[in-house]
């Protein structure tokens, strides 16, 4: 059944996994279901037996000597194997102060993700968070507004986003790969479209991926080449969103210095595009429902589609 | 030394107070290891090395649901009222109360040490 249920979504799916820590927990989960089952067959063997025998099979010392094993001792003996199994899987691996951190805000409805690698400057960007494999990484939890649910099914098992409060949760990626996480706490209209992708890579493409995503979108883009940069400027959307190097730096919404190199937007809602960013900054409610970007609906459809072509060529 | 200290222990008035002892011991040692544990990541950030409070607090948990098993014990085995009677007699009722406590003390016995288990096999705040 395992097979045939990760078959459904190798990206997103807690039998395919792509992690240490999910991989404890598919074994504790195999290991668990084999002892209930055991258990259940168990204990329906000893009912059959019971309604067929013949009333005085079992003398009165007989019986208290059966309720006190099968009732007693075997439960405790077994449940302490089955905990004395399950209690080290639940123990977090230790992290070392040369060990990447991964800050991720849970906001209504989207991932503020910051790096901070050791000895290094941090770097912010949004709805995508990318981890080198074999490496071990610290995410450090919080939530902006409201309670989110931190879930990276493949990865590890998912912790709760409190605001006021930093959870921590380590993982350690194994296989490089596409995945995808997702809101596991409802925490509004647009909870269900509160997603991201992950990407784990191998160490060495992973420190090249960071240090791009720390240099200015200036550096990659000719900003003056493009008239959405203006436009940009001119609807305000610097009020609210950043793009290093421009001077748009707007700290509400997502940093977009490098959004044309995601392969979604909007907390994984929309494939990343032209069309499908034109769309979104017109009406980003017709997206997600309760979004806290507002509309732009004077915005021309030409408009429109400057800036995303402009936001489309910040890699 | 012992006969003397089981008379006594006969002699006592048992009611159902004494029977929830046990498990209300269990359910003090389960707050009281949640609350180490929050308390104690809390103001030092990192989880005790030498975890002495927590195991005192145990210790003493097992202690007193022990102690109270061993006296449902005692009282359990008191000899019954000779026959014939048709009702519940007064040492009918202190055995029943005492069989049920002794049951509870070995649950809460288990209980305390299933709880105290993270602290072995986790000992981490994270
Ligand atoms: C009031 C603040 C605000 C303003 C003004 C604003 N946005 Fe947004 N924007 C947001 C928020 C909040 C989100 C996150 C929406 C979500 O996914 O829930 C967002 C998301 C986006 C995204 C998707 C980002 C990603 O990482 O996938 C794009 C693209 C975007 N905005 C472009 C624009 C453009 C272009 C403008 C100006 C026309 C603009 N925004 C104006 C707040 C704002
Ligand atoms: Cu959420």
């Amino acid at each position: 059944m395992a097979l045939a249920l990760s078959g459904c979504n190798r990206r997103q799916s807690t039998f395919a996994t792509f992690g240490e820590e999910a991989a404890a927990i598919d074994h504790l989960a195999l290991v668990m279901t084999i002892g209930a089952v055991a258990v259940a067959i168990g204990v329906a063997a000893l009912m059959i037996w019971a309604m067929r025998a013949r009333p005085g099979a079992l003398s009165l010392r007989g019986g208290e000597r059966l309720i006190l094993i099968a009732g007693g001792l075997l439960p405790v003996l077994l449940l302490l194997v089955l905990l004395g199994y399950s209690l080290p899987v639940m123990r977090p691996r230790a992290v070392a102060p040369a060990d990447m951190r991964i800050d991720v805000t849970g906001e209504q409805f989207w991932w503020r993700v910051g790096y901070a690698p050791p000895g290094g400057n941090p770097v912010t960007t949004a709805n995508e968070i990318r981890v080198p494999v074999g490496r071990t990484v610290l995410f450090r939890l919080r939530g902006a507004d409201v309670i989110h649910s931190f879930w990276i099914p493949g990865l590890a098992g998912k912790m709760d986003m409190i605001p006021g409060r930093t959870n921590e949760l380590v993982v350690r990626a194994v296989r490089p790969g596409l995945f995808r996480g997702q809101c596991t706490e409802f925490c509004g209209l647009s909870h269900a479209l509160m997603a991201f992708d992950v990407v784990a890579m191998e160490p060495d493409a992973f420190e090249r991926w960071l240090a791009s995503q720390r240099q200015p979108a200036a550096a990659t883009a000719p900003a003056t080449a493009h008239v959405g940069a203006a436009l940009f400027s001119r609807y305000g959307c610097g009020g609210c969103h950043t793009v290093r190097g421009t001077g748009q730096d707007g700290a509400i919404g997502p940093d977009l210095t490098h959004v044309g190199g995601r392969r979604t937007i909007a907390a994984g809602a929309l494939p990343n595009g032209e069309e499908a960013i034109a769309h979104f900054i017109r009406y980003p409610a017709r997206t997600k429902p309760g979004v806290r970007m507002p509309a732009f609906p004077h915005m021309s459809e030409a408009d429109a589609h400057a800036i995303a072509r402009y936001l489309g060529d910040l890699r | 030394m012992i006969d003397g200290l089981h008379q006594r222990i006969r002699a006592l008035h048992v009611t159902l107070w004494t029977l929830i002892v046990p498990p209300a011991t269990w359910a003090s040692h389960f707050l009281f290891s949640y609350l180490w544990a929050a308390v104690h990541c809390a103001k030092t950030g990192h989880f005790a090395d030498e975890p002495a409070v927590f195991w005192t607090g145990t210790g003493l948990a097992a202690i007193v649901i022990v102690a109270s098993g061993w006296i449902a014990l005692v009282q359990a085995r008191k000899p019954g009222d000779h026959p014939p009677h048709n009702e519940g007699t007064e040492i009918d009722r202190l055995r029943f109360l005492a069989y049920a406590t002794l049951l509870l003390a070995g649950l809460s016995v288990v209980g305390v040490a299933f709880t105290a288990l993270p602290v072995l096999f986790i000992d981490n705040c994270r």
